[in-house]
């Protein structure tokens, strides 16, 4: 029982200035394909500090949900290789680390919320089982303790009637039920960092409100970091204190949150907050980002933003831009930023 | 509730309600009860309108789009298109009020043949419907490419070769074909990437300036609705709980569900909303729903009368309807 309570005990919500518990150097994660080299992730860089929500927004297929598997080294079996990069925790590279030692480290030090509850709960077992498992893995408790725990670990998660939970099966819940459940199974080995993939995605938007409250609520009293993936700026709004804009893998522009909305640097964050319909005041004509994103297989030279960019100019071409800061902790990779 | 407007609509709903049997046993089933997926929803449209319909899953807007569509029966109340009830229509009939009512589907790669290229399956509703020989039908495939924006060789090409953008305008092009009054709109952005989403709403505001169709928009997303759409539906476990001109209603929102659902919306910049609705549990079985008003479970401002009495649908403001018993109150300051 008072393993539980300890969750209160962690050290309160950190401030902007706290350790960094887990840095991304670099991180190259490509596809080895008959046709070529799709480059997913290409030179991917951030850090994540104690108790903040990073988000990392992009569009389908920009490269996040494979940044976060890199991280996990839970990369899809066959093709896919992270080639370069480093993926320091608390100062320790991880992806050094063999199989065994990883399975170690994942849920007690990095665990992993997935976009669909209906496909990360096993259909043939019941809650309880599932959940027993997670916290016996961690602890090696007895049975009666595991129990306990897992009742505990539902109602942490504001999960009614647990004991009765236990033994059900997922599909007798519903999506935010089974989102709740994913959650508390994540947050069950007290990781120091969480990843969500999209984990409200599939959730109706009232219950999406219950569950963005849920998390927020327990990495204030766990003081976990999170790493946030989504696609949705309102949630980005809503969850998170720093936003790493993701396109054609590479993080476009990073910076604290109410930074990043009131003054976009890159013309890809700028544009993409300008093409989402407002809630208020009237608007003809959304504005609009013309053209696709470039094929992952034949990437431009330069830029990767640059053949869709407004603004673009003879050396965006020419080469990739580096990061400029734009303010402190702010920083976009655009050459309009480099002073004349 | 087409306040405000003159003579007869495009399409009027009339007290429409599906019901699904709830059955045991397979020989000698018996029925248990009824899934009220739709009860008693009526609105209209009008010619070169948008109507939105709002509301969270199982709350019935996909079911009510199948009535129209006529790819579902009623169990009870009507579907008018120019007057004409549209349910018990056959043969010929049928297949002209097919190439009136029009749907796109949410998901562009499902609703495509990937083995039809794209000029077939645009031309598909042409042959269908008579259009003309070949070099006619043709001459329209390459017309509606131009109109959804893409390029006129792209009718020899097949879906997988396209982006899901794209591809929602092929089915767009697929569904205009026929030149319909009406086209059933169903989450038509809700799979497309943020930046391909604003293109596509462009596009089919631009169409709708063109050839004056009208859309009735499936969605869940509010700023699409506000942008899209003239007039909006609030649906709630079968039943219409707000309607109104989008703009009055987004402005004025009267009942409690819709207060929730405006605040469940995140914003799209930093900061909080000056009010949060944070409702308690989820929807109720539509096999067994609440008493009363159907909302009055989750509600912040339930009262004892809400649990025994349905409250009907009454205007609020000119051409604004709420269901909510607050309102018979005279009690809209407690929300404002």
């Amino acid at each position: 029982m008072s393993d539980i309570v300890t969750v209160a005990d962690r050290p309160p919500r950190a401030d902007a200035k706290s350790e960094v518990v887990l840095a991304v150097r670099d991180l190259q994660t490509h596809f080895f394909l008959r046709r070529g080299v799709v480059k997913a992730v290409d030179g991917v860089s951030f850090d994540l500090r104690r108790g903040e929500v990073l988000g990392l927004v992009g569009e389908s297929g920009c490269g996040k949900t494979l940044t976060a598997l890199s991280i996990m080294r839970l990369l899809p079996k066959g093709s896919a290789r992270t080639i370069n990069g480093q993926v320091l925790l608390n100062g320790e590279d991880i992806l050094t680390r063999s199989p065994g030692e990883m399975r170690e480290i994942r849920g007690r030090k990095i665990s992993m919320i997935l976009q669909d509850p209906q496909t990360s709960l096993n259909p043939v077992f019941t809650i309880g089982e599932q959940l027993r498992e997670a916290i016996f893995r961690r602890s090696g408790a007895r049975n009666k303790d595991v129990m306990r725990e897992a009742v505990e670990a539902l109602r942490h998660v504001d999960i009614p009637a647990p004991q009765q939970r236990l033994g059900q099966f997922p599909h007798q819940m519903s999506g935010g039920m089974k989102q709740r459940v994913v959650g508390a199974i994540g947050i069950s080995g007290r990781p120091e960092v969480l990843i969500a993939d999209e984990p409200t995605t599939a959730l109706d938007v009232t219950i999406q409100l219950q569950y963005l409250k849920l998390l927020k609520r327990l990495q204030q009293e766990t003081g976990m970091a999170i790493l946030f993936i989504t696609h949705d700026f309102g949630v980005v709004a809503r969850m998170c204190d720093r936003v790493a804009v993701m396109y054609a893998g590479r993080i476009v522009e990073c910076g604290p949150v109410a930074e990043v909305f009131d003054s976009p640097s890159h013309p890809y964050t700028q544009a993409l907050i300008a093409s989402v319909p407002k809630m208020t005041g009237k608007t003809e004509r959304l504005y609009t980002i013309e053209g696709q994103p470039p094929s992952l297989m034949d990437l431009p030279a330069g830029c990767r933003f640059a053949p869709r960019c407004p603004h673009v100019e003879p050396r965006c071409e020419a080469a990739y831009p580096p990061s400029f800061g734009v303010g402190e902790e702010h920083t976009a990779d655009c050459w309009r930023l480099s002073t004349p | 509730m087409t306040a405000g407007r003159q003579g007869e609509p495009l399409l009027r709903v009339e007290h429409l309600r599906k019901y699904y049997p709830f059955t045991k046993g397979v020989l000698f089933a018996k029925t248990l009860g009824n899934v009220k997926a739709v009860d008693d929803v009526s609105f209209s449209i009008g010619a070169g309108e948008t109507l939105g319909l709002v509301g969270e899953s199982g709350c019935g807007k996909t079911t009510t789009s199948k009535l129209i569509l006529n790819l579902e029966a009623p169990s009870q109340g009507q579907v008018l298109l120019g007057g004409e009830p549209i349910h018990g229509l056959s043969g010929e009939a049928l297949r002209q009020y097919r190439a009136r009512v029009q749907a796109v589907f949410q998901d562009p790669w499902s609703s495509l043949n990937p083995r039809m290229t794209v000029g077939r399956t645009i031309a598909e509703a042409l042959i269908v419907t008579g259009w003309g020989d070949r070099a006619a039908i043709a001459d329209r495939v390459s017309q509606l490419l131009d109109q959804v924006g893409l390029r006129r060789d792209q009718a020899a090409q097949y879906p997988h070769e396209f982006s899901g953008g794209q591809r929602q305008r092929i089915a767009l092009a697929a569904a205009l074909a026929s030149r319909p009054q009406l086209i059933v709109l169903d989450e038509p952005v809700s799979a497309l990437d943020v930046s391909i989403r604003a293109q596509m709403m462009n596009l089919l505001k631009d169409i709708q300036a063109q050839t004056n169709v009208a859309y009735l928009l499936v969605a869940h997303d509010l700023a699409t609705v506000r942008h899209m759409a003239d007039y909006t539906a609030v649906m709630y476990l079968g039943k219409i709980v707000e309607y109104g001109p989008t703009e009055a209603l987004f402005d004025d929102v009267a009942h409690p569900y819709t207060k929730a659902l405006f605040s469940a919306v995140l914003p799209p910049r930093p900061g909080r909303p000056d009010e949060e609705i944070v409702l308690a549990g989820e929807v109720p079985s539509p096999l067994n729903p609440p008493s009363g008003c159907r909302f009055h479970t989750r509600c912040p401002f339930a009262m004892p009368k809400c649990a025994v009495e349905e409250p009907p649908l009454e205007e609020t403001a000119p051409g604004h309807l709420a269901a909510c018993h607050l309102h018979a109150a005279r009690q809209i300051d407690v929300l404002a």
